[in-house]
């Protein structure tokens, strides 16, 4: 009883108890993942005739290179390449206009000044999925179907991102702007070198989770990527299903699959703790 | 607000005659009520599982940083992604839960049945969100003063009334909270996973308002009811961010 909060954890039979409910609990999260990594070695037809083997097998490489450089509809490794520049182009685009506007709104007295935050605002009421139809008409009508800035641009505005980096803004002591002040620096000069500095960890926490979001978006991507080669890898999975009574390529699917997952999931567990931090952050 | 002619050449000023359609359609109502289900089981379910996950995690002393970082990754499994995982397990052809069922006497067919494809499509949905939930009631419980329930343990309660009568109305903050956030998830967020693994079927029934948005205006063509019913959504998520937003208020005075 060594440790401070021993006093009300069981020891003996109920510390074993927990943890095999928590092993239970990881392993109900790890199961559906086993699976299709273990689909995604095996052959065709030794998933087709059930059940399917639950150790991997030995074609992992012929399975994973077929996916990456040949697919389905389009070479996983190009879809792959543009989900990552969706991903990469709607974090940055995100953070720098986020930054920017709450810059803006800190800093600055301007008129219409309430009008925009306001406006800022509202769009926290408007995820993609409720816009879907306008912002299509809009998109079509500029011809950024099947294009990057079609992918990114909708997506790019964040009431969230704007508040998170408000509320930082407004802690940043006032005795820093005038010191800034009065030794010349202008406002630009002010932002760059002592507000983006500061806000270092900030940005990077916004980072993982804006870099998921993007990733994982599938509802936008669905709608104006008709071209195989314009696919994201999240939503080009459903697409490698054949129509109709035709047999899915299980092992490719599956290895796709896989590779979806694999990005976010790096670079959630490799920043854990800006990870955790920019999700605490950024719901409150 | 607008109706195209059936050749889509051009379109006729109706009004609110899309909304009188809308609400008149037994589709529409029905899609109500599925959302309704849909969105307070996923809720119920992955909310459900995650606090338990996070009192056996906040009991022990050492390894609950393991445990974590063991069960946060599917936070970043796409739903649609998700979505073929759980359509994969319980495919009618090839899926080895389905396979193992039928081995039970258990004849699994959510392609046909609309309870087991709501099951599925909730069970696909709350997976991934048992994470994000976990996340917040272990920081929840960790961050309730030990002295309160050393006090109380001394007084003699039993663990499941240190839990009712002091855990669980100091957690109601991180509760409510996520009630409101898996609410929003449940909305929108998870038409990956019904267009993935049920496109909405069978008989509509796995349709989630969001997912009526979609197939009524990219599959059906109809843009003036699609439209309606972005509307109708966007006046949803503006309850839900009012709510949430005045919760956040009551929260800054504690």
């Amino acid at each position: 009883m060594s440790d401070q909060r021993g006093m009300v954890q069981r020891r003996g039979l109920g510390h074993w108890f927990t943890h095999l409910g928590l092993i239970i609990g990881v392993l109900f999260i790890f199961f559906p993942i086993w699976l299709a990594f273990v689909a995604s070695t095996v052959t065709q037809p030794e998933i087709v005739r059930p059940p399917m083997p639950l150790l991997p097998g030995g074609h992992f490489i012929e399975n994973y290179s077929k996916a990456l450089f040949a697919g389905v509809n389009a070479p996983v490794a190009t879809m792959m390449l543009n989900s990552l520049i969706m991903a990469l182009g709607i974090t940055i685009g995100k953070i720098v206009i986020s930054l920017t506007s709450a810059f803006a709104i800190v800093y600055f007295r301007f008129p219409g000044r309430t009008v925009f935050f306001w406006l800022i605002f509202l769009t926290l009421m408007l995820p993609v999925e409720v816009r879907i139809v306008p912002t299509y008409e809009v998109i079509a009508n500029f011809g950024m179907l099947n294009s990057y800035s079609g992918l990114i641009f909708p997506l790019i505005a964040s009431a969230t991102a704007t508040f998170l980096f408000r509320q930082f803004f407004l802690t940043v002591p006032d005795e820093l702007t005038e010191a800034a002040r009065v030794d010349g620096a202008s406002p630009m000069q002010f932002f760059f070198h002592i507000l983006l500095p500061m806000s270092r960890t900030n940005i990077a926490a916004l980072f993982v989770i804006l870099f998921i979001y993007g990733w994982n978006q599938y509802l936008w991507p669905l709608l104006i990527t008709t071209d195989p080669s314009m696919n994201t890898i999240v939503m080009g999975i459903k697409q490698m299903f054949p129509s109709g009574d035709d047999l899915a390529d299980w092992p490719v699917i599956m290895a796709t699959s896989i590779l979806a997952m694999v990005p976010p999931v790096i670079v959630v567990i490799s920043m854990q703790k800006l990870f955790i931090r920019g999700l605490v952050d950024s719901e409150k | 607000m607008f109706v195209p002619d059936p050749f889509g050449l051009k379109t006729q000023f109706v009004g609110l005659g899309n909304f009188e359609y809308l609400l008149g359609d037994p589709y529409y109502r029905a899609s109500f009520v599925t959302t309704a289900i849909f969105s307070s089981l996923v809720t119920v379910v992955s909310m459900g599982v995650a606090l338990y996950l996070a009192i056996l995690a906040d009991r022990l002393i050492k390894g609950s940083g393991t445990y974590r970082t063991l069960l946060i990754w599917p936070y970043a499994v796409a739903p649609a992604v998700a979505g073929v995982l759980w359509m994969f397990m319980f495919n009618t052809r090839v899926g080895v839960v389905a396979w193992y069922l039928g081995l039970l006497g258990y004849d699994w067919n959510h392609v046909l049945d609309e309870a087991e494809a709501m099951g599925l499509v909730v069970v696909a949905s709350s997976w991934g969100r048992i994470s994000y939930n976990f996340l917040f009631f272990l920081a929840g419980l960790q961050a309730i003063p030990r002295s309160v329930i050393e006090a109380a343990a001394i007084d003699g309660a039993k663990f499941w009334t240190r839990f009712r009568t002091i855990v669980w109305p100091l957690l109601s903050p991180t509760t409510f909270f996520l009630l409101v956030v898996n609410v929003v998830y449940a909305f929108f967020e998870t038409f990956g996973v019904i267009h993935t693994i049920t496109a909405g079927g069978p008989q509509q029934a796995t349709t989630i308002l969001v997912y009526k948005v979609y197939s009524d205006g990219f599959v059906g063509q109809d843009l003036g009811s699609s439209a309606a019913q972005s509307v109708i959504l966007l006046v949803l998520v503006g309850i839900l961010t009012v709510i949430q937003f005045k919760f956040i208020e009551r929260r800054v005075h504690y």
